[in-house]
């Protein structure tokens, strides 16, 4: 069974239609990258995975939880789609009022409700990981975006999300990071965990990820392995 | 600019003098005192009518001039007739030694008697100060009875309950809101023919007089003024206006033969128990002497602004998350409120929160005064938390909604806390705004600094010293709030706009 399945997604912006029937899975253990030129759609997909863009149309399937066309989801609907699915955002969105470690632990405390200490253990030890454990106490501002990008994901990781979307996750890195994040995302993608990463980054992409979505105006053009030649 | 001035200046001088020359007198008054002393003629309400205007009228005849009548409140009659606005203040304006001392003031020409009144019903049990211990007794400020009733607070323990005008005393009298009213037998008449519930206590507390006052540059038409006045009491004219406004009793004869006799007549009526009014006081010493109450006051007003402010916070919250994330009924419901609060003068609220409530709901004042300064705020308020709420980046929104929070959960965790940081330097600077706001609650009966401010400097006849200490206080309390502001800005305020 798909960790992810999407079926004939469209998603309109009043009169104008941005994602044409877009169907496609994923599976356990697999990084599948959606490419494609600016506008092409890749974060609307993203979005609407992620229960942030009302769809116009078709299905979206991950672990037993389901959304459709209508409004958004909200109350239980929206924690058992976010108990799934974890998301890291091109411009980071962390918390501009709390430190770093604050921004990782404080959605299993009030989400999960788990005990505090145990939490911040666990948001150190991710930050650990993630190679910004030293930063655990700096507030976002006085990240560089790398840090930030990395604290994001930390954040995202700390609810143990079966499936993790990442929105263009090397637009603000150097390419010496770049390569860095490759290893870390394969690194989650190997202990099982299904990633979806809307990307312009062609290196990334032949770096890591399993297989790769062409989008063109809205609609998948072609679908492949990714690997040197694609 | 400074040339501009000095026309204007000099323009100003020359009329008055041309008032003067042209055979005008100008009279000045409290219109609002109401009748019988002066109130507008309801046949042509550009004129006034009642005993004062009269009396005006007697001695602009002997001087052979025309009587122009010039509206003043009460408690500015003196520094206003100090700058020249009038020549002579007719207003049911009483002697004492401050005024003696600082103007040119006529011989008396009315005798009256400080009299309680209280409810029909008190009428056996408060008869005297002693009976009244720990009650709330009202009065009018800057009166000879707001005195007595000072020195009744410490003797007897009463609590002053001062107004600005003598007809809401009674009314509150009536509903309960004090106990009694300590006012001239004057006004206590006037009050008890408007409140059938009331009755006055035939205990006489003390006696004063009616004077007129000039400046003291005027001391050769005050006399003037004087020896018209003796003729009106020696042929009986003032009798006959006295008597026609339903004034006339034994007490006057007494002191117009007391006057006639070349005694100044000013002051210690016969028979009264008027204790012995103090020598006049230099300016120091009386500000001094008003101290201690200042600061009382002052302690009201920071009391008043702190307790007003957080109903302030409090209800702007309410109101500006309502119109973040209501429905539309909701909102719309919101906004009017929000445009009825913020398009409306405070005073009018405040007047309605008081006084035109009166028959629903006896609020007791200070219970008004917060709600009337803390929802007036709390419209403003709310307008900058809506603004707050929205400027928090709403990417911070959606990451709360893919982590899983709910919306209380956002907005307590990651939206009101950073809004909270936008807010806080408007609202202090409201918090400011509302502590100098807070004054207007002296229209209401609260004592705070400003009110205990103006009944120091009508006391003692000049705003000089009273103003300086009074703005002293003000700062005292604004600037470490505004300081403490710029802290916690500096403090909170890092990062959170980037």
């Amino acid at each position: 069974m798909s960790a992810l399945a999407v079926r004939d997604l469209r998603v309109a912006r009043g009169e104008r239609v941005v994602v044409h029937q877009v169907s496609f899975d994923a599976q356990p253990g697999e990084l599948l990258a959606l490419m494609g030129a600016s506008g092409s759609g890749k974060t609307t997909i993203l979005r609407a995975i992620a229960g942030l863009e009302p769809m116009a149309a078709g299905t979206i399937e991950t672990g037993g939880v389901r959304l459709g066309p209508g409004p958004l989801p909200h109350g239980a609907a929206l924690r058992a789609l976010h108990a799934r699915i974890g998301m890291v955002f091109q411009f980071h969105n962390l918390f501009a009022h709390l430190t770093a470690v604050h921004n990782v632990w404080l959605a299993p405390v009030h989400v999960r409700g788990e005990a505090r200490a145990s939490a911040e253990r666990t948001a150190r030890r991710l930050l650990d990981e993630l190679g910004v454990g030293g930063r655990a106490e700096a507030r976002p501002h006085e990240l560089s975006g790398g840090e930030a990008q990395r604290v994001a994901i930390a954040r995202a990781l700390a609810m143990d999300p079966p499936v993790l979307l990442l929105d263009e996750p090397t637009a603000s890195l150097d390419p010496e990071r770049r390569a860095e994040l490759a290893r870390t995302v394969r690194t989650l993608v190997e202990g099982g965990r299904t990633v979806l990463a809307a990307t312009h980054d062609a290196d990334f992409v032949r770096g890591c990820a399993d297989r790769v979505l062409l989008l063109e105006a809205g609609r998948i053009a072609r679908e492949g392995s990714a690997g040197p030649g694609e | 600019m400074k040339r501009g001035f000095v026309v204007v200046v000099c323009g100003l001088f020359s009329a008055s003098l041309a008032a003067q020359e042209s055979g005008v007198l100008r009279f000045g008054g409290d219109a609002e005192g109401g009748a019988p002393f002066m109130e507008a003629d309801p046949n042509d309400t550009s004129r006034v009518v009642g005993f004062e205007v009269d009396i005006a009228a007697l001695l602009a005849a002997g001087l052979g001039r025309a009587p122009r009548f010039v509206q003043v409140g009460f408690s500015n009659l003196d520094p206003a007739v100090e700058r020249g606005d009038f020549d002579i203040g007719m207003s049911g304006i009483e002697d004492n030694p401050g005024r003696r001392a600082r103007l040119a003031v006529t011989v008396p020409y009315y005798e009256f008697r400080e009299i309680l009144t209280v409810r029909r019903a008190d009428a056996a049990r408060f008869r005297t100060f002693a009976d009244l211990r720990g009650r709330r007794v009202a009065t009018l400020g800057a009166t000879g009875a707001a005195e007595i009733l000072d020195r009744a607070r410490v003797e007897h323990g009463v609590e002053p309950v001062i107004y600005e005008d003598d007809v809401h005393p009674y009314t509150d009298l009536a509903v309960g809101r004090v106990d009694a009213v300590l006012l001239d037998a004057v006004l206590a008449e006037r009050g008890v023919r408007r409140n059938a519930s009331l009755a006055n206590q035939p205990t006489d507390l003390g006696a004063g007089h009616y004077v007129g006052i000039l400046a003291p540059r005027d001391a050769a038409l005050r006399d003037r003024v004087d020896g018209l006045l003796r003729d009106a009491m020696r042929d009986g004219r003032l009798q006959a206006i006295f008597t026609r406004w339903g004034m006339w009793n034994a007490d006057q004869p007494r002191l117009y033969a007391r006057v006639l006799a070349g005694s100044s007549g000013s002051l210690g009526a016969e028979g009264s128990k008027d204790p012995p009014l103090r020598t006049p006081e230099s300016a120091a010493a009386a500000t001094l002497r008003y101290l201690p109450a200042l600061f009382r006051a002052a302690l009201i007003t920071l009391v008043l602004s702190c307790v007003s402010m957080l109903l302030a916070v409090a209800s702007g919250m309410v109101i500006a998350i309502g119109r973040v994330y209501g429905g539309g009924l909701l909102r719309a419901a919101l906004t009017g409120w929000v445009e009825l609060v913020r398009g409306t003068p405070l005073l009018l609220q405040l007047f309605v929160l008081y006084f035109g409530l009166e028959a629903f709901v006896r609020l007791p004042a200070l219970v008004a005064a917060v709600l009337g300064l803390g929802l007036n705020y709390g419209a403003y308020e709310s307008e900058i938390y809506r603004g707050a709420l929205q400027a928090v980046a709403p990417g911070q929104l959606e990451a709360a909604r893919t982590l899983g929070f709910t919306t209380w959960q956002t907005l307590r965790l990651v939206r009101g806390p950073q809004a909270f940081k936008f807010a806080l330097a408007p609202m202090t600077n409201d918090f400011v705004a509302l502590l100098k706001d807070s004054s207007l609650v002296s229209m209401i009966t609260v004592v705070e600094l400003t009110k205990q401010t103006q009944i120091l400097a009508a006391n003692i006849g000049s705003w000089f010293l009273p103003g300086l200490v009074c703005a002293a206080m003000y700062l005292a309390l604004s600037l470490p709030l505004a300081r403490l502001a710029r802290r916690l800005e500096r403090r909170w305020g890092a990062g959170i706009h980037a």
